[in-house]
């Protein structure tokens, strides 16, 4: 077996997984990712898991090995905010070419990986491997290796081409990569009984900084965030926090866990979203944190900071309720973020009439059945054709959803919000929270629904 | 006359270039009730979707054959039937059109051989047509892309007729937006032509709202027209990588054809003004004649600020073509042209170099011009050397609009010419004292010490 297929299916194999546990030993073998079905596919491959993941590190060259396909089309494409460095959002690719393609495209690859350090000297340089040129056999990892020796630099091999499966293993396959490579390499300059990991929060639009200023309050130290707004120094000693939390569901389980068993770093899951989750991932911080040896006051101190925000945000929400109460909502996401936002919906009193389920876990499904009751309309597979459906005939009053299916809504000439990747407005915390009810608002009465519904004169 | 070279980097540094898959998904699209796919992984979709979506604001129609390795080192051939009677059942396209990927293409799948037996085991299929175009990613750009595909729907679906008077085919290059090809139509109609325009965004990619929700693309060139384009009395060719294409409707269906390198400036509007004009017999109407008029009012007007003025300009060739020329016809110097793959055009451009390279390439020649133009991933380059920017080209995703852009015909011009001149007054750097200050006396005030 290829180190890759022997990756991949380490990472089916995590026994950390909630859907894992129910398995027998053969079907977790097979993986959780299920067949394709061509020509009713969606989705991003491993690679764009895998740079959706890593790519917010700041500092770090991310040069993509392989035709210009998978870089040339898609740079610069996300969401992800720094407060430092710019380099993240350069563009690097090797844009292979036929003769490449004929005698391999390695010399190409190392060269490259010179001229980027010469010309922008990162800390790290990260290669992603792609599907052509894994499918002609380059060797990505002894590439790495050779130039990381050659020029002093850590240069990292991501291995997830395209073709091994979806993006959720991309972003498994690519915290596999800093666990091998970088995770443990560096130490902090000094250490304190309230450093923090956070994992799998990327910093769309700057969310990160919208829950930093609570954990600051706190004295609550983020080590290492993994990976939004890092420097590849802070993720290279994120071995050394007092406890990890857990952001997004099972993205990136696999750092999580491995932190627990190499270095005692225990864990929670926890989500930004909302006022109740915002207020219960504060509180298992602390609780961690004081598990581990901190001082016993910081729970105290955690549950006044939590009064004092959630009153301030209910207030700030309370001109709404009457708004929004009963607005029925179709909320189309990945799957993973469902349940935190149909609970932060549901704090203003807006009714999910559908969520889909498609990518969410056993454990998330449970989740959303206990917030929306048994009767919760969870749709797996909704073709647009039937969503457009629901909201022309207005059984649906305003969609949530991912840029790509915006027109569904638009085109049904009902309101839409963006809670993907591409959206504008950061929805974090106790503020976020407010924010993201202000744009529902905003977006349900906007005036110019009432003027494109009406028909034009000459048709009445 | 440009000297024209190669970037001779091993690492691509910001890409122009984006690849010929999408290039040929794009001319897809402009196809009506039209289902493209990819022959690939399911990633190389997912990326042209977003793309796509981010540039027109609009759905986008787009499958995949959803590769993985294992069907990929096996052949692809159970993907591509299932992939078709997917998209025949879900969609009920009229036409679905697929276009190989790099990797599909390192295989070497015989995707014409699959598609042959397909037809023969899934009679059911006989009212649909199919077109499949080979598109490797490690060649060629997207306009190559666009060519390529139209160049096969030509050859694939186009039937020789007897002439039908006053038809004429518009072969339209990638280069020309949704709202160029509405101006196009509009002024071959305006002659009493009935034009076929291939491909044709305008329909589908317009932004209309249609009554019911399409799975397929909504509006475009019919299957039926591109059938009857074989009929026409004359095929006008809009940029130069629309060439093959129009000679393949000639070897194909005997219909004479005239390329027209580009249809943005005075003369080059003149040009396509005047073919009309004799294609139809009619004389030119009242409103071009008008037109015409403003656009050189707007050129006497405008030329004061373009004079002597620098530009940088990373396009694919027709489009390097078009704004390049139109530019150095009202005065300025073409400083930096980059591309992203070769044309015939590149060493007539009126440019010292044409360089096919990257957007780091044009960063570095750039500093000095007065302004950038290129797609949107200009933007950083744009901040950083703090030289104003116009956003041409595609990916537009930082705008609204990008469908709606117009910059052809005698109107598209004098709009450009407003547009490109209001930048440059807008940046005008007023007068100061140490505006006409000695540099050396400058330099010894403000200059840091280590200079000396
Ligand atoms: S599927 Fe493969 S070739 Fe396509 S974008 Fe992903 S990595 Fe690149």
């Amino acid at each position: 077996m290829t180190t890759l297929a022997k990756k991949v299916q380490e990472v089916f194999d995590e026994p950390a997984c909630g859907k894992n546990q129910g398995k027998s030993e053969k079907e977790r073998k097979k993986g959780c990712t299920k067949q394709l079905t061509p020509g009713a596919a969606a989705g991003g491959c491993a690679f764009d898991g895998a740079k959706i993941a890593l790519q917010p590190i700041t500092d770090v060259a991310h040069l993509v090995h392989g035709p210009i396909a998978c870089e040339g089309n898609s740079w610069d494409n996300r969401g992800a905010k720094s407060s430092g460095s710019r380099l993240y959002r350069t563009g690097f690719t090797t844009d292979v070419n036929e003769l490449d393609v004929v005698y391999g495209g390695e010399k190409r690859l190392y060269k490259s990986i010179r001229e980027v350090i010469e010309k922008y000297d990162p800390p790290a340089v990260f290669v992603y491997q792609t599907c052509v040129t894994a499918l002609i056999g380059d060797d990505v990892e002894a590439v790495c290796k050779a130039a990381g020796a050659k020029f002093g630099k850590p240069v990292i091999p991501i291995n997830a081409p395209g073709f091994v499966g979806n993006k959720n293993l991309g972003n498994k396959l690519a915290g596999e990569a800093l666990l091998d490579y970088v995770i443990g390499t560096l130490e902090p300059e000094y250490t304190t009984p309230y450093d923090i990991n956070i994992i799998g929060e990327y910093n769309l639009s700057g969310e990160l900084w919208q829950v930093k200023p609570l954990f600051d309050k706190l004295g609550i130290r983020i080590l290492s965030c993994i990976s939004g707004d890092a420097k590849y120094q802070e993720v290279a000693w994120s071995h050394r926090a007092r406890a990890t939390m857990m952001v997004c569901s099972k993205a990136m389980i696999n750092i999580t866990r491995k932190l627990e068993e190499r270095y005692g770093i225990p864990y929670f899951e926890g989500s930004f979203y909302g006022i109740s989750d915002m207020s219960e991932s504060l509180r298992q911080t602390s609780k961690l944190l004081v598990q581990r040896g901190a001082p016993a006051e910081l729970l105290e101190r955690t549950e006044a900071l939590i009064k004092e925000e959630e009153a301030k945000a209910w207030q700030q929400l309370e001109p709404y309720k009457a708004r929004l109460a009963g607005k029925k909502v179709l909320l189309i996401t990945g799957g993973v973020k469902s349940w935190s936002v149909v609970s932060a919906l549901q704090e203003v009193g807006m009714e999910i009439v559908g969520t889909s389920v498609k990518k969410s876990t056993v454990e998330d499904k449970e989740r959303i059945k206990e917030l929306m009751g048994q009767d919760a309309h969870m749709l797996d597979d909704m073709t647009p054709r039937e969503m457009y459906k629901m909201l022309k005939e207005a059984r649906a009053e305003i969609m949530l959803s991912g840029g790509r299916s915006q027109f569904v809504a638009l085109k049904a000439k009902m309101p839409w919000l963006d809670i993907n990747q591409e959206r504008h407005h950061a929805y974090a915390g106790y503020d976020g929270m407010v924010a993201l009810v202000r744009e529902i608002d905003r977006a349900l009465y906007n005036p110019i629904w009432e003027q494109v519904r009406k028909p034009a004169p000459w048709e009445t | 006359m440009a000297n024209v070279v190669t970037s001779k980097k091993a690492c691509t540094v910001n890409p122009l270039k984006m690849s010929q898959p999408i290039g040929a998904v794009l001319a897809f699209l402009g196809l009506d009730q039209c289902m493209p796919a990819l022959h690939g992984s399911q990633g190389c979709t997912a990326f042209g979707l977003v793309l796509f979506v981010r540039h027109f604001r609009e759905n986008i129609p787009l499958q995949t054959t959803a590769m993985n390795e294992a069907t990929t080192i096996l052949g692809g051939m159970d993907n591509i039937e299932q992939a078709i009677l997917n998209i025949w059942n879900r969609a009920k396209p009229r036409i679905i059109c697929i276009a190989s990927t790099g990797l599909t293409e390192t295989k070497g799948d015989d995707v014409d051989g699959y598609i042959k037996l397909i037809r023969q085991k899934h009679p059911e299929l006989a009212d649909l047509a199919i077109v499949y175009v080979s598109t490797p990613d490690y060649k060629d750009a997207f306009q190559d892309g666009w060519s390529r595909a139209v160049t096969q729907l030509v050859q694939e679906l186009v039937e020789p007729g007897s002439v039908i008077p006053r038809q004429v085919n518009v072969l339209a290059g990638s280069h020309l937006t949704p709202g160029d090809i509405e101006e196009v139509r509009d002024t071959v109609e305006a002659f009493g032509l009935d034009p076929i325009i291939l491909p044709d965004l305008s329909g589908s990619l317009d932004g209309h709202i249609p009554e019911e929700f399409m799975p397929t693309t909504m509006g475009g060139t019919t299957l039926a027209d591109i059938r009857r384009m074989g009929a026409s009395q004359f095929t006008i060719a809009i940029g130069e990588h629309m060439r093959p294409a129009a000679q393949a409707l000639e070897d194909k269906a005997d219909v004479m054809f005239k390329v027209l390198d580009r249809i943005t400036g005075l003369e080059a509007s003149d040009r396509f003004i005047a073919l009309l004009a004799e294609l139809s017999g009619n004389p030119v109407p009242n409103k071009y004649r008008r037109q015409r008029g403003q656009l050189m009012d707007a050129m006497l007007d405008g030329h004061f600020f373009f004079g002597g003025k620098k530009i940088a300009i990373g396009a694919e060739p027709d489009l390097l073509w078009s704004i390049g020329n139109l530019l150095a016809e009202m005065g300025c110097e073409i400083g930096v042209a980059v591309t992203t793959t070769h044309s015939p055009l590149l060493e007539k451009m009126p440019a010292a170099e044409v360089l096919i390279g990257d957007l780091e390439d044009m960063e570095q020649r750039a500093r000095g011009c007065d302004l950038l133009i290129t797609h949107s991933h200009g933007r950083q380059m744009a901040e950083r050397l703090e030289i104003p920017f116009l956003r041409m080209g595609l990916p537009l995703f930082d705008r609204l609009g990008a469908g709606h852009r117009l910059s052809v015909g005698y109107r598209g011009t004098r709009d450009l010419i407003f547009e490109i001149g209001n930048l440059f007054m807008a940046n005008a750097h007023e007068a100061s004292p140490a505006t006409w200050m000695p540099p050396q006396q400058e330099c010894h005030d403000c200059a840091p010490a280590t200079t000396h």
